[in-house]
């Protein structure tokens, strides 16, 4: 019998898939918080994207996003969406952002990912999580870290909002019996402009609009939906009853 | 009665006799539609037979509307999906009824081939019958797989790039071949490319003839029932069999009513759950195709991952991995053997002792298992009980000739079991 370990590594070698399991498990870390949005709320979803055309859209594109679509979905007048656009850009444009990508790789040594999909590649509580866990650190470039992705490359957009909260770190003990120093939890630090539930409020708004690009037609989907089971449980109920009728003569 | 001759074809009048003095139209109906005599105690299992079909056509015509708006470029791919999924008219829909599609396919072929080992649909004279069907199963992997690199997702880039990488194990011809497959040496533009080909003309074509030599041959030996007894050794004086009831109109407007029921189901995941709980549309598969970024966890999709455990579960030996990848191909030979393995006298297990019955229902456990534990990682308990259920899986085809030979029977009536309703 081969050992686990053993096994593993010839695994490894023989698909080149497990050496990465060890590294990205780190990330998996932090229990997820609950965005607690609503993808039905049209004012959430305004607010939502007014918070990411002021505070995201500047570093981050949404590039298959069309803007006149979600004025169209989010019932935004056509006067309203030309102050929210950059200028120079037509209602039918996606939503690109100001920074150039290699600019954004030169700046913060990763391109700020595209956030039309995030929503569905990470999750909403994922997101909310990692806009509600920036905290001061020192080591790091920018000044901040967070628990969600540790080692982000992206600084605190929502500083003046939210404050920079303060880590409280304890000792723990991992498996291999060496102390190492982990974050316990958060508190607030420097005070922002928004009161901590106002600012809870904002993120969850913010995500709920990341959640709703991410599949614009998701809540007309699940509407159709009803509709289509309704028909569908007639039309099955006049099959049986057909099969029914024609089944009299099997004897 | 349709003739070869001309003149009694016309005599027939219309265009219906026009057509049948050039072309069987009619003789064709009778022989697989309305004179097809299939018997009368079908139970809910023989539903997924024509669901399948169902479903083969339902991905032919989505797939058209696909490939209409996808562009197969490593550049493109990622936002041609995208492009569906948000500016096509309807497109979502055709994208989602293909994406879950996928997954309803092996749902209803993995029922209809528990069927099959149920009652012992495989055996003398159906034979044949189920190697077709077989082969259906293994053109519908290869289809399935082909297909789930097209969106150029993440999890589209390292799961091909790990199934094609199993292809490197085979010595000496090994890393020339995989290189042949990818026709790169990577995953790139040129693998995506003939992939895009392979899945929209040529295993497609495939699938549908080998379908079609299905259906023949099933209707060349007659279907099997739950009770395993021949219709046709039963016949009254017309020549019919006395269980068999005709095709249409009995089991058209039987399998109508089949058909609201998994469309309902099937209507139920694509309008509330079209990502399958992760399991059908994948979460790292929202993200492009990154060569430098392998995602956390590489699990192939559901309907792979009992052979991708059984793969895994085996250690290699002599410095290669080969011994997984065939194991891995021998799990599907051993079902391809059933007809050879099983030497019971008796077909349906209602009509089998208790050994048999035990033998299935460990067999179903382990599968399902195995499927399960393809999708997690090889860490702590899970390496093991892969390794443990890979045994029995085995345990299972390689030893049934034995037990099924020593199994007690119960005698198999005459005519089937049927209560008029």
């Amino acid at each position: 019998m081969l050992t686990k370990k053993t096994f593993l590594a010839a695994f490894a070698a023989g698909l080149m898939v497990f050496g990465a399991q060890g590294a990205l498990a780190a990330t998996e870390g932090v229990e997820l918080m609950d965005a607690g949005n609503d993808i039905y709320s049209k004012a959430s979803l305004q607010r939502g994207a007014r918070n990411f055309v002021n505070y995201c859209l500047g570093c981050h594109s949404a590039k298959y996003v069309r803007w006149n679509r979600v004025a169209a979905d989010l019932g935004i007048p056509e006067g309203e969406l030309k102050s929210l656009q950059f200028t120079g850009t037509a209602p039918f444009d996606t939503m690109q952002s100001g920074l150039p990508a290699e600019a954004g790789k030169r700046w913060f040594g990763n391109a700020p990912p595209d956030m039309s999909l995030l929503a569905r590649s990470r999750g909403t509580d994922y997101l909310y999580t990692f806009l509600m866990t920036f905290y001061a650190d020192d080591t790091r470039p920018h000044g901040v870290n967070n628990l969600a992705l540790p080692g982000t490359a992206m600084p605190h957009v929502l500083a003046g909002l939210q404050g920079v909260q303060k880590a409280v770190m304890k000792s723990h003990t991992g498996e291999d019996g060496k102390a190492v120093s982990v974050v316990e939890k958060l508190e607030a630090g420097d005070v922002g402009t928004l009161q901590p539930e106002e600012y809870a409020s904002f993120v969850s708004d913010t995500v709920n609009f990341i959640e709703y690009i991410g599949e614009p037609i998701q809540t007309k989907r699940r509407d159709l939906g009803v509709w289509v089971i309704l028909f569908l449980l007639v039309f099955t109920g006049f099959a049986y009853l057909l099969k029914q009728e024609y089944w009299k003569d099997v004897k | 009665m349709a003739s070869t001759e001309p003149n009694n074809a016309a005599q027939k009048g219309g265009l219906s006799g026009w057509i049948n003095a050039r072309f069987p139209l009619d003789k064709m109906m009778r022989e697989h539609v309305t004179e097809y005599y299939a018997p009368k105690n079908f139970n809910v299992w023989y539903y997924f037979g024509a669901l399948a079909l169902f479903v083969l056509v339902l991905q032919l015509v989505t797939g058209i509307f696909l490939t209409m708006n996808y562009k197969p470029s490593a550049t493109e791919a990622f936002g041609a999906v995208e492009y569906i999924m948000r500016d096509v008219e309807w497109g979502w829909l055709i994208r989602y009824l293909h994406s879950t599609g996928a997954s309803a396919f092996f749902i209803v072929v993995y029922l209809h081939m528990f069927r099959a080992l149920m009652y012992g649909s495989y055996k003398a004279p159906r034979e044949l019958l189920w190697l077709l069907g077989m082969g259906i199963y293994l053109v519908l992997m290869a289809e399935a797989f082909m297909g789930y690199l097209l969106p150029w997702g993440n999890m589209s880039f390292w799961g091909a790039q790990v199934i094609v990488s199993l292809f490197g194990t085979i010595p000496v011809v090994g890393d020339g071949l995989v290189e042949w497959i990818r026709g790169d040496y990577y995953i790139s533009d040129i693998t995506l490319n003939r992939f895009f080909a392979l899945h929209v003309v040529a295993l497609p074509f495939v699938l549908v003839g080998l379908v079609v030599a299905h259906l023949l041959a099933l209707h060349e030996v007659g279907s099997n029932n739950p009770d395993g007894v021949e219709i046709k050794k039963t016949k009254g004086p017309d020549g019919k069999p006395l269980d068999g009831i005709a095709f249409h109109p009995y089991y058209t407007v039987k399998d109508l009513f089949g058909l609201g029921v998994f469309l309902t189901l099937f209507s139920a995941i694509v309008f509330f759950k079209p990502d399958g709980w992760g399991l059908f549309l994948e979460a790292p598969n929202f993200e492009p195709a990154n060569p430098m970024q392998t995602p956390a966890h590489i699990a192939p999709v559901w309907y792979f991952t009992p052979f991708y455990a059984i793969l895994r579960a085996v250690p290699s030996f002599f410095g290669t991995q080969i011994w997984g990848v065939l194991a891995m191909f021998g799990a599907i030979v051993m079902l391809a053997l059933m007809p050879w393995l099983d030497k019971s006298p008796v077909k349906s297990i209602r009509y089998r002792g208790p050994i048999s019955k035990l033998a299935l229902g460990i067999f179903v456990v382990t599968f399902v298992m195995l499927g399960y534990l393809g999708l997690k990682p090889s860490t702590g308990i899970y390496p093991l009980l892969a390794r443990v259920f890979t045994v029995i899986y085995f345990a299972y085809f390689l030893l049934m000739p034995w037990w099924s030979r020593i199994d007690s029977t119960k005698p198999v009536p005459e005519r089937v079991t049927y209560d008029a309703h």
